[in-house]
């Protein structure tokens, strides 16, 4: 019967965070936005932006990810569901973990899957993709969990969209720092496997801690 | 499963204001109790307070089953009680048939018992709309649905009537009147009588 649960769980957020302010699409079509901006800024000089491409796809990438956050507890909070989501087979902790999974699944793999384009559309060697790919996907993971705690904490806030992007911003930096520093270690041959190592154990431990967190601030709120 | 719940003493509080302080009641199989009192008497508080929401100020909430024993709250909770707020908990974006069979699923209900409440609170053609097409009577069925859909023995219900017409409140009303003579508890919050017979409990600082 949890096992069940578990599932159609998993069914219902994929379906909701699919459907989640205008979807990944939308946050996809940020993300590339953001990215154009970059040259316009910048100036079109193809060395200048080589050279900062791993570094500004990833910032961007951050910022996409912020997008659907605010959306992911906040509509069950709003509408009960989450009352009743308490009253379940699992615990809190489980059902924000699922959430935030299905975020990750629905949201930061579209945005992974586009950031090797993002990137070499900016001039970073095409070689690179698929170690952009990686740290994406693994910065993805940590931008979910870790976003779910801003999402959390904000239940019943007013304008808590930009409450979440204040409170999780600086949480973003490591996974930042160590997924441009892997792309960057490996596009000069250097030793890249330690950053996405850190990339990979920041994301793991988010994935692992932060739905106790979140499962507190959703009780907290719902009292 | 649940067969009593014992409120014993129980305080509660909003901020800084006080509900009411020690409310004692006690409910067993095939009695259901009406709160009454004022707006913002605590009616709806008390039913968070029992469904473990809100942390009591005084007081406790406890759960027996049939042998007098008591049973852990969350395991109580978790699998003895339904809770039918304000808000339905329905999402506007998805369609009233997977809404009803997500929750049906997420609270231990089955294929059978689902199919009785399609019945029951005649549901069929609402299914394939999309909750936000719905009318807030034919929301409130849906979310009634989910008490016949995945049977527990409490119910906790907090104006469930309101935005019923007349006919779907007779069809409720005997619902309710099943639900207790199959050995069912229900606590409920109202305004108007319930169509069934309870006993009544004043919420409130007497």
């Amino acid at each position: 019967m949890t096992g069940a649960a578990l599932v159609a769980l998993l069914r219902r957020e994929l379906a909701l965070a699919w459907g989640r302010g205008g979807g990944p699409l939308f946050a996809c079509a940020f993300y590339v936005g953001l990215a154009t901006l970059l040259p316009l800024a910048e100036g079109p000089t193809p060395q200048k932006l080589a050279a900062i491409a791993p570094g500004a796809a990833f910032a961007a990438l951050a910022l996409s990810s912020l997008l659907s956050l605010e959306r992911l507890f906040e509509r069950d909070y709003d509408d009960g569901a989450l009352d009743l989501l308490t009253l379940g087979p699992l615990p809190l902790e489980a059902v924000t973990g699922v959430k935030c999974l299905a975020q990750w699944l629905a949201n930061s793999v579209p945005l992974a899957l586009a950031a090797p384009i993002v990137s070499i559309a900016l001039g970073a060697e095409p070689r690179l993709w698929l170690i952009t790919l990686v740290a994406s996907l693994g910065a993805g993971l940590g931008f979910a969990f870790v976003g779910g705690i801003g999402a959390a904490l904000v239940l019943g806030a007013r304008r808590g969209g930009l409450l979440i992007a204040v409170v999780v911003l600086p949480l973003f930096a490591p996974l930042v720092i160590f997924g441009a520093g892997a792309v960057e270690a490996f596009g000069a041959g250097l030793e890249w496997k330690p950053a996405l190592a850190f990339l990979g154990a920041y994301s793991l431990a988010a994935a692992g801690l932060a739905p106790i967190a979140m499962a507190a601030a959703c009780r907290n709120a719902l009292s | 499963m649940i067969a009593r719940l014992n409120v014993e003493n129980l305080a509660l509080a909003r901020g800084e204001r006080q509900l009411f302080a020690g409310l004692d009641f006690s409910l067993g199989r095939g009695e259901a109790a009406a709160l009454t009192g004022a707006n913002g008497a605590g009616k709806t508080s008390l039913l968070r307070a029992v469904a473990g929401l809100l942390r009591p100020e005084a007081g406790r909430v406890q759960f027996h089953d049939a042998a007098g024993v008591e049973i852990e709250a969350d395991v109580a909770r978790a699998q003895g009680l339904h809770l039918l707020g304000h808000h339905d908990g329905l999402k506007s974006t998805r369609t009233a048939g997977e809404e009803l069979k997500f929750w049906t699923r997420w609270l231990g209900g089955e294929s059978l018992s689902l199919a009785k409440a399609i019945d029951a609170l005649r549901l069929e053609p609402l299914l394939p709309l999309e909750v936000r097409k719905l009318s807030a009577g034919q929301r409130r069925r849906l979310a009634l649905a989910r008490l016949i859909a995945a049977p527990r023995p409490l119910w906790l219900l907090d104006e469930p009537m309101a935005p019923l017409d007349l006919e779907r409140r007779a069809l409720f009303g005997g619902l309710m009147q099943a639900h207790l003579a199959g050995g069912g508890m229900i606590l409920a919050a109202v305004h108007d009588a319930l169509p069934i017979p309870v006993r009544e409990l004043k919420v409130g600082i007497a």
